[in-house]
């Protein structure tokens, strides 16, 4: 094991001791020494003139850091529904029997830890893990002992045969064996992009004049809150500030939810394109694209593509020729935790802090990033301004409908023959899209991930937009013998573990839910508990602090209000026990064990239940 | 002078001015709005949600939203009283609150908001949850089992003592106040004359060898319920 102090020292040294760039100092020292241990949170915090527990606060709260030493090789395997309902226990048993371990352990020779993880946007390759930050798709029990064996005997993650992947997931800068499952490609994201063209054009116009053109364009935020982009670039653009800043916000973390990882592997020329406009429009020169960390796989692509357009003259000083206006981007990788989609909790990250979502007002457009008026998009609502730029608002607005102008990029995953990407204007309805990706017997839908809603065949007429279905582009398939309420509580575990604790109905409200919705799924549920739910649910929507929290009850919610029948059948009927949660048997448990004999009255045998 | 603005709180006009918070405009025009992680002279924070009103319809944190002109608050509803006594209750249930043993009691802003909520058992399962306590002080104890995590203590200790005793360490349901020392609050340069001391509102930060120098029944909420200073007018004046 490396010596954490130094090499904590060292760390801090390469990033000029700044406490702003926090997280690229714990992403190095848990890569380099295994772990952030206790030497390393006193020395980060000495050479960064910061308190200790500051350090500590931002180093507890990401799952990629660990206090103690971690294995050589970190398997992750992701349990997100999709993967769970592809396989993923086989997986998992897979690892145990071929590691010795448990989830959660190191094995004694320090190689291999094994954890689970939420939804790594691999869905539609599942089941899928990684290993430090190299992706495995389409993993069976087989390429299991293979990929133990091969890391057990090199001890080296390139020595791994991995079929590569199609389009730039083979670039030699990538190298992954994840494919792109690009089904469909739309006239906006994934149409053929010249690098500078959009930019070009941008430059030959007033910034006023760009934010009329997106304003025109009806152009809302894709990644599922809608605001108009326009407005948004208009506020920044009149709030006061010596700093402005644009934002990416490539932390897709939504179960479901891959298509950034497309647009990041096919067309992040477009996407650096966008920022850069924006920030010629706003008066910005800085950009960050915050990545996710699963994401970490395509980080020296970017960074590559980014050196690309520098010395082509698109990033820099003197963008395109065009003297004064100076532009660059540098891309903050984050470290395991989805409430930094949220956009003032990327913020938080992206200045070195716990991923806690800011108060609100002010807004990210008034004081954002460092507390400077910054503007924050999705990945692919940057593609879409740029292309918005290139050919005008009218073009835009002749696809999809009315309120929802443009293409949406789907990611669809689940029970259908054809997962993967799809660029398709607004406007679709849920049934066409099923035709398309091929799709039989499906008896609910999962739109907008975990935070959405899912819905029944009565609703499959129903048109993906935004004042209609609105999604960030999750779309999970579930056919016919899926469990609803296991799909539910999967959604609810997730909540559990990603919630940043910060607020009452959040922190305590989701456990809550989680705990009441189980005695459903065990058969333990009386009628009062739908009202629990319904009640407590509501409590969490209205009071949560921010997004993750008003829309963690939504799989509570959603299917009580569409399928509330998968709860009334399996309400317990026996009408000789006042509590059905209160189970007899195992509240004697521990004293039969003690005993050494069962209770004459409430046994395992009479009770029915389960050690 | 800042600007007046004018606005309603439960159909009653209040003046408040540019830049207070609801809570706040509220308590000088003697209106209780119950809250537990708002402290006087502490930056707004917004965690508990117990000062959760509607500010025209929609629901919103009074610590943390700025006044309005015209804006139409809704605080004394019975359906807020449901949603605060839901979410106090949800503060009993994480943690370990064992009030007769406590010697906050009587004197603890959550066992007093939960008499003046009218709360007589809780909705919600217990937790029963396995936290520390840190004795290692000499002069204070931080006893996590009754946290409520307002971050009071940490507020008051950068804003109000210059230093950085506490902050969170940990996430979601593992978040739990931290100390800036790794052997415990002994290591940190927290003084019991610190206002981070006297900061939390429940038994998790208390003084050694004091906690029953009044005695129980002359305390702060024995007579009256929490919020009575508000409502009599007395945070106005001072």
């Amino acid at each position: 094991m490396t010596d954490n102090a130094s090499v904590s020292r060292q760390i801090c040294g390469n990033f000029a001791n700044d406490k702003g760039r926090l997280m690229d100092i714990l992403l190095g020292v848990q890569a380099q020494a295994g772990c952030v241990a206790p030497e390393a949170l006193d020395e980060i915090a000495k050479s960064l003139s910061m308190s200790r527990v500051e350090v500590e606060s931002a180093a507890t709260f990401y799952a990629f850091f660990s206090g103690a030493p971690r294995g050589r090789f970190v398997i992750r395997l992701c349990n997100d529904i999709i993967d769970q309902f592809q396989g993923m226990d086989r997986i998992a048993a897979a690892f145990r029997a071929e590691l010795g371990i448990e989830f959660g352990q190191t094995t004694p020779d320090g190689l291999f830890s094994l954890e689970y993880t939420p939804c790594i946007g691999m869905s539609d390759q599942a089941p899928a893990l990684l290993i430090n930050s190299t992706v495995v798709t389409k993993v069976s029990s087989d390429m299991v002992r293979e990929l133990v064996q091969t890391l057990r005997t090199t001890k080296n993650l390139e020595q791994l045969k991995l079929t590569l992947g199609d389009g730039n997931n083979s670039h030699p800068l990538v190298r992954s064996m994840v494919n792109n499952n690009l089904r469909e490609r739309g006239a906006v994201v994934f149409a053929p992009y010249t690098p500078g063209v959009a930019l070009q054009r941008a430059l030959s116009e007033q910034p006023v004049e760009l934010i009329r053109i997106v304003k025109a364009s009806r152009l809302r935020g894709r990644g599922g809150a809608g605001f108009p982009t326009g407005m948004k670039w208009e506020f920044t653009r009149a709030a006061a500030g010596e700093r402005k800043f644009i934002v990416c916000n490539a932390d897709e973390g939504e179960p479901g939810t891959f298509k950034d990882r497309v647009i990041l592997t096919e067309a992040p020329g477009l996407m650096f394109e966008g920022m850069t406009i924006a920030g010629y429009a706003i008066g910005a020169s800085e950009g960050i694209v915050y990545l996710r960390g699963e994401y970490a796989y395509l980080l020296p692509f970017l960074e590559d593509v980014l050196a690309k357009r520098r010395a082509a003259g698109l990033l820099g000083r003197d963008i395109l020729g065009k003297s004064g206006f100076k532009f660059d981007i540098r891309i903050q990788l984050g470290a395991g935790a989805y409430v930094c989609g949220e956009e003032t909790a990327l913020l938080s990250s992206c200045e070195g802090k716990a991923g806690n979502p800011k108060t609100r007002p002010p807004f990210p457009a008034q004081k954002g990033y460092l507390d400077m008026p910054t503007v924050i998009n999705n990945v692919e609502t940057h593609c879409a301004a740029a292309r918005i730029v290139e050919n005008g608002p009218t073009w835009f607005t002749s696809m999809g409908t009315k309120a929802s102008s443009g293409t949406k990029v789907f990611s669809v995953s689940g029970d259908c023959s054809r997962p993967g990407v799809y660029e398709i204007p607004f406007g679709i309805t849920v049934d066409e899209l099923l035709t398309r990706v091929g799709a039989s017997d499906t008896i609910a839908v999962q739109v907008g991930g975990a935070s959405g809603r899912m819905i029944g065949p009565s609703e499959f007429n129903r048109q993906f937009c935004f004042d209609h279905l609105a999604t960030g582009g999750s779309v999970m398939v579930f056919g016919k013998g899926r469990d609803l309420l296991a799909i539910s509580h999967a959604f609810m575990d997730f909540f559990v573990e990603e919630s940043c604790g910060y607020c009452t109905p959040c922190r305590a409200g989701t456990r809550l839910l989680q705990e009441r919705l189980g005695r459903f799924l065990s058969g333990q549920a009386e009628t009062a508990d739908l009202d629990y739910l319904e009640k407590t649910g509501k409590t969490v929507k209205t009071a949560s602090r921010c997004g993750l929290g008003q829309t963690a009850a939504n799989p509570i919610l959603g299917t009580l209000q569409s399928f509330r029948s998968e709860y009334e059948h399996r309400i317990k009927t026996n009408g000789r026990v006042f509590l059905s949660s209160f189970d007899p048997a195992k509240a004697v448990a521990v004293a039969s064990s003690i005993a050494g004999r069962e209770s004459e009255h409430f046994g395992t045998q009479k009770g029915g239940v389960k050690q | 002078m800042s600007a007046k603005v004018a606005f309603t709180i439960d159909g009653k006009t209040v003046q408040g001015e540019q830049g207070q918070t609801i809570l706040q405009a509220a308590a000088l025009a003697s209106i209780y709005i119950p809250h537990l992680c708002a402290m006087k002279g502490l930056s707004p924070w917004g965690s508990c949600r117990v000062c959760t009103v509607l500010v025209n319809g929609r629901p919103q944190a009074a610590c943390t939203t700025p006044v309005a002109e015209g804006a139409v608050v809704e605080n004394d509803t019975a359906e807020l009283k449901d949603l605060r006594s839901s979410l106090v209750e949800m503060l009993f249930v994480e943690g370990n609150h064992y009030c007769m043993f406590c010697e906050k009691s009587g004197n603890c802003e959550l066992q007093a908001m939960a008499y003046r909520l009218g709360i007589l058992a809780m909705r919600h399962p217990y937790m029963f949850p396995v936290r520390t306590l840190d004795a290692s002080h000499p002069d204070v104890m931080v006893e996590l089992n009754r946290c409520i995590l307002c971050a009071r203590c940490i507020r008051a200790s950068q804003e109000l003592d210059g230093k950085h005793v506490f902050d969170f360490v940990g996430r979601g349901s593992r978040r739990h106040i931290g100390v800036n020392a790794a052997t415990g609050a002994v290591g940190t340069n927290l003084k019991v004359t610190d206002k981070a001391a006297e900061a939390c509102p429940v038994g998790s930060i208390v003084k050694k060898r004091v906690g029953f120098a009044v005695p129980i029944g002359q305390r702060l909420y024995d007579s009256k319920p929490i919020g009575s200073a508000i409502e009599s007018g007395r945070a106005a004046k001072g």
